[in-house]
């Protein structure tokens, strides 16, 4: 029996297949190379989560001009370990007037994206799990469902705050899907092709410098998608409690608050993929997933970096953020791509390099451009209000009219 | 997995859904059920678009995918009379409170 | 073939009773969940079915985006826990239900299908089913010689049929009259929940 299915194709799940054939009977190993590699994902989420939970829990306390955890451990590394250990052992309480099935169940739908997207990320040359062909195509897809895994959560734990969560959540994930496929659209656009490993192969010149625009806009609407500070209003703590997990304790806090900080590392991976080169590099045929751990780890920096920075948006400014600024911005993009791959591209489709660096010129000035001009429009709606004492208040803190 | 085993799954939802959407009161159980008709239609067109297309694949290679491009149009148009009729449950919600399709009598005269 | 099948079984089972619970189940909140688990089984199905596209198509559009909109829909309504009520035309209902299942069953079981031979399927299957296509690798090109492409043109045309030729080729009216189609939708949607 020969497998024929997505995955013999790769050659990772090839090398585990015909490993695990050497001892084993052909069925036997066509469902113990698939579980290895599932393990071997899952855990990648997992261990990601934890360096990013230490790497942001340390950075942000030098942001704050603090120390950081740093007891348990060299530097405090096992940190992340101590907190899982530490949420394990307590109590798991389930609300008694909660849906008790969906309860249990939400956790584990909110992590299941994080590890179904790693997928199809390519590590290094020939390393995804999975070259589909429709793999940018199939990140989108699987993003979408963690929507569904909020609002489970919000509604189960019968909790107005939990419920007030879950809706900003969602209303915050659909409303950011829009640019987000927008500009990637524009990606796919230059690559001519939805497959990752493609993707990686067609980045003689990073789309970090051809797609400026569309790198802004994913990377915006990926952190609110991931609800990251400056867009965390579905569980914004000075408000909401703890938004849609408030009623979370225990092993399923732990899963939740892993799905969200794995959810950030695996993003940092697509972003990677897509814009950054992915496993390129000197001596990127052995060195590769050396050079995509260094991008990943450069990329996680920026969020961390902006979440230390920027404060809180209301939910209307968030709003604001993306139906007014970027979605111009990544249909703008969209269109310039569209006509510079029509008017460069030759007889075959394809684009030369030297394309690539008109194409970087052209898009840089357009999307300083853009930035500028949509940015002066917006600021007026996002600038917080100074607050001015009416004329005439006794709320007047002037030291000579209280003598 | 055959093509008569992939055509009975989509006949059992098909029916499933056909029954939902009349014996069922409430407007948004309807919808539901409307979906999965809808999917098991696309499930028949797709499973005969892979066993059943040998006509024309001589001159036109393409034309094995035409039982899913007719999926396409049907999942935008279930998307499209989701929007719709779910603005329809909304504005009845507002009129009459409720959305229990035995009170929608607004067009009985 | 074996791995196939258990993954069919599988997934029909996961279908047909995810889809009976949507009717059934009296907690609104679960049938739309359960909706949500008949759109993914779906999705397996087009995989099954070398439909790769479709079923990315499926999960994005429907459980990402349609589930959404029914489950904000229902936490308009008031009594979610009991709100599966049946009417009085519930027999009749099952009746007409039962019946066509038989109908629709006969057909599929006896109509004599004029099924592809193994060398079309495998040409059929060679095809790409991605929307985009995919640039050519050597392993796709040797794919395309055992899935019986002899000369240089025939592969190459293999290479570049797709969802998207044809959808802007053959099928470009009807995929311009479904985008009108959206836009007045997105309108309509607009004009009915506006608050006067």
């Amino acid at each position: 029996m020969s497998p024929d299915n997505v995955l013999y194709g790769t050659p990772l799940y090839r090398f585990v297949y015909e490993l695990a054939g050497m001892v084993l009977p052909c069925w036997i190993s066509y469902v113990a190379a698939g579980l290895v590699i599932m393990f071997i994902l899952v855990n990648a989420v997992l261990m990601g989560a934890a360096v990013f939970v230490f790497a942001e829990r340390r950075l942000i306390g030098r942001f704050h001009n603090r120390v950081g955890p740093n007891r348990w451990g060299p530097f405090g590394t096992f940190q992340p370990f101590a907190d899982v250990l530490k949420l394990i052992f307590k109590e798991d309480i389930t609300p008694a007037t909660a849906d008790k099935i969906v309860f249990l169940a939400a956790p584990i739908a909110m992590l299941a994206p994080a590890i179904l997207m790693l997928a199809v990320v390519p590590f290094a040359k020939n390393t995804a799990l999975a070259d589909l062909n429709v793999g940018v195509l199939y990140i989108l897809a699987v993003t979408s469902l963690s929507s569904v895994a909020i609002l489970m959560a919000g509604w189960s734990s019968n909790n107005r705050y939990a419920m007030f969560g879950a809706a900003r959540g969602v209303a915050v994930l659909i409303s950011y899907e829009v640019p987000v496929v927008l500009c990637l659209l524009g990606v796919v656009l230059v690559t001519g092709s939805m497959s990752m490993a493609d993707v990686v192969e067609a980045q003689a010149v990073p789309f970090l410098l051809v797609q400026p625009l569309a790198l802004f806009v994913f990377l915006a609407g990926v952190s609110a998608e991931l609800n990251r500070t400056p867009f965390d209003v579905a569980e914004a703590e000075s408000e909401l409690v703890a938004g849609y997990h408030t009623e979370y304790s225990g092993v399923k806090f732990a899963l939740i608050q892993a799905a969200e900080f794995g959810g950030v590392v695996t993003a940092s991976m697509v972003v990677v993929t897509l814009f950054l080169g992915g496993w390129a590099g000197p001596l990127a045929d052995y060195l590769g997933w050396f050079w995509f751990l260094l991008k990943v780890g450069a990329v996680a920096f920026i969020f961390i970096w902006v979440r230390a920075t920027y404060p809180r948006l209301r939910i209307d400014q968030l709003m604001a953020f993306a139906w007014k600024f970027l979605l111009p911005l990544s249909l703008i993009n969209l269109f310039a791509t569209a006509l510079e791959v029509f008017f460069l591209r030759d007889s075959q489709g394809v684009l030369a390099t030297n394309d690539l660096w008109i194409m970087t010129g052209i898009n840089l000035a357009l999307g300083v451009g853009c930035i500028a001009l949509f940015g002066g429009m917006i600021r007026e709606k996002i600038r917080p209000v100074r607050w001015q004492p009416a004329a005439g208040s006794t709320a007047s803190l002037t030291v000579g009219e209280v003598t | 997995m055959t093509l008569e085993s992939m055509m009975i799954v989509a006949a059992i939802m098909f029916c499933i859904g056909l029954y939902g959407s009349l014996a069922r009161r409430n407007v948004l159980v309807v919808l539901m059920s409307l979906e999965l008709m809808f999917n098991g239609v696309n499930l028949t067109l797709v499973a005969l678009a892979k066993y059943v297309v040998p006509v024309g694949i001589e001159d036109n290679i393409a034309a094995v995918l035409t039982g899913q491009v007719f999926a396409v149009f049907i999942i935008t148009v279930a998307a499209a009379e989701v929007a719709l009729g779910l603005g329809i449950v909304f504005a009845m919600y507002r009129n009459t409170e409720s959305v229990d399709l035995a009170n929608a009598t607004e067009l009985r005269n | 073939m074996l791995f196939q099948d258990i993954v069919f079984w599988v997934l029909s089972v996961l279908a047909i009773g995810a889809s009976l619970g949507v009717v059934l189940v009296k907690d609104l909140f679960r049938a739309a969940l359960l909706l949500v688990v008949v759109f993914i089984a779906v999705a397996g199905f087009f995989v099954l079915l070398s439909a790769e596209f479709l079923a990315v198509v499926q999960v994005l559009i429907y459980a990402g985006a349609i589930a959404i909109l029914i489950i904000f829909a229902i936490m308009l309504t008031r009594d979610v826990q009991h709100g599966n009520l049946p009417n009085r035309f519930q027999i009749p209902a099952a009746t007409l239900a039962a019946v066509l299942l038989a109908v629709l069953v006969a057909v599929a079981v006896d109509t004599k299908w004029d099924l592809l031979a193994g060398q079309a399927q495998s040409r059929a299957q060679a095809v790409q089913t991605s929307a985009v296509r995919t640039l050519e690798s050597p392993g796709d090109l040797a794919g395309l010689e055992r899935a019986g492409f002899a000369t240089e043109d025939e592969r190459t045309a293999a290479q570049e049929a797709g969802l998207a030729d044809l959808l802007i080729g053959d099928f470009v009216l009807p995929f311009e009259v479904v985008s009108l189609l959206l836009l007045a939708a997105v309108i309509g949607a607009l004009a009915l929940v506006r608050p006067r």
